[in-house]
């Protein structure tokens, strides 16, 4: 059970959050979260926020992932 | 949907793809996955097709409720029957069989068993009614098993004396080392990644050094589940194991800091059963002392007959990853995900669900 959503902070209040995905809405608590602020993307599981998602990491990600299908494209023709 | 749907991207599957193949491994390799929602995954998204035919990807024990032998949910049942009781529960739970039942039944049967989403809404109906005990089935691994610390604490902090919680929490660590000492050839681990996003990829680092093992800590995506296998092929390739993180948006060197010192607030390390394998030393957690009160096992001592496994089951084998389900002589021949035998029918997360609801690859 590693079901984890990534899910946008809305709202806060106290401990607990306002978080939403494709117009999907639920309160969470984000008591697992340093510092979380409006606008984090989080992952959701069982009612809580486990992880806060790092931005530059993503980014990284996906333009590795970008560079590597541009190359096998070059590659082919 | 963002920090999702561009990990579903064709073009970068391929390309992933295309560059396992080209890694120079000439014989045949196993990677284990120990992680339910990776099985998932990797079914739902027809990954072993993707891969060249000397790489075999094999399920190990990751999948919560299939791990957790009968007596725990004998005791459930026993405890659902108790007057004035609600049993909440994640909503696998709800199929899976005991020595002689299932919480579904017995909920037929009239006892107050409800599935919820979250422990937050277990200590909702606790506050609702204060004349009931409401019992929650704590069964998951790390990921998991911080929101139920969480819920033991609050309600220790409110005095909600009426909220406990029947723990099966395991941990995987443990898992990973009892799996290398075991039968099965293992030349690869993909780690989960939500496990790693509570307790970092520090966790790991004493495995790799008491064995040398090609990892790489996977998200769920295809991109992810790719991109980490390419990394483990590469490793193997080279000879150059390590304990590497293919899913750096959510997983750090020392995890979730708060996830971690609740906890350790809340549990103590222990031993634990777990199907297939045995026992597994420090593989478990406990609730302390401290929170004794809010501890199921405790304030109802229930005693249940010795339980039985169906003795054609072989669940044990495929959380090994000793046989695959089509190997089991019950798979589709009395045991269907409509009538489950063995809990890797049952899991949303089994083995055998997978197997059955996405087809046969990889053989």
């Amino acid at each position: 059970m590693c079901l984890a959503i990534p899910m946008q902070i809305e709202a806060i209040d106290g401990e607990m959050g306002t978080v939403e995905a494709t117009g999907i809405k639920r309160e969470v608590s984000l008591s697992f979260i340093d510092d979380p602020s409006v606008g984090d993307y989080v992952l959701i599981h069982a009612g809580f926020a486990i992880q806060k998602i790092d931005e530059h990491q993503a980014n990284e990600t996906i333009e590795l992932l970008n560079q590597m299908a541009q190359r096998a494209r070059e590659m082919k023709s | 949907m963002k920090h999702l749907s561009e990990y579903r991207n064709s073009d970068h599957a391929r390309t992933l793809s295309i560059e396992i193949a080209r890694v120079r491994i000439d014989r045949p390799i196993q990677i284990m996955e120990v992680c339910g929602t990776h099985t998932m995954s990797i079914a739902r998204f027809g990954l072993k097709q993707l891969l060249p035919k000397n790489i075999r990807l094999i399920s190990g024990p990751g999948c919560p409720v299939c791990v957790t032998p009968n007596n725990f949910l004998d005791r459930a049942i026993a405890i659902s029957k108790i007057a004035d009781t609600t049993i909440c529960t994640f909503g696998d739970m709800m199929r899976v069989p005991g020595s002689s039942s299932s919480l579904e039944v017995e909920h037929a049967r009239g006892s107050d068993i409800r599935v919820v989403y979250s422990t937050l809404d277990a200590l909702m109906i606790a506050r609702a009614h204060p004349d009931r005990n409401v019992v929650f089935l704590g069964v998951g691994f790390e990921t998991t098993a911080p929101t139920i610390a969480s819920s033991i604490e609050i309600a220790h902090s409110e005095g909600l004396k009426n909220y406990s919680v029947l723990c099966a929490h395991k941990v995987v660590p443990p898992a990973i080392e009892a799996l290398l000492s075991g039968e099965v050839k293992i030349d690869g681990f993909l780690l989960p990644g939500h496990v790693s996003s509570i307790i970092g990829a520090k966790s790991y680092r004493g495995i790799a050094e008491r064995h040398a093992i090609a990892c790489s800590i996977a998200g769920f995506e295809p991109s992810d589940i790719l991109g980490a296998l390419l990394e483990i092929t590469t490793q193997i390739s080279n000879s150059k194991p390590a304990i590497h993180t293919a899913y750096a948006r959510a997983v750090t060197e020392i995890g979730n800091s708060k996830a971690l010192a609740v906890l350790d607030r809340v549990f103590e390390s222990c031993d634990a059963n777990w199907r297939g394998i045995g026992n597994i030393p420090g593989s478990g957690l406990a609730i302390r002392d401290k929170f004794s009160q809010h501890d199921a096992a405790k304030r109802f001592p229930v005693s249940i007959d010795e339980s039985v496994d169906n003795p054609a089951c072989r669940c044990g084998d495929i959380l090994t990853g000793k046989i695959s389900p089509d190997e089991c002589p019950l798979f589709r021949n009395g045991c269907t995900p409509d009538h489950p035998i063995g809990a890797c029918m049952v899991s949303n997360e089994g083995s055998c669900a997978a197997h059955f609801n996405y087809g046969a690859t990889n053989i």
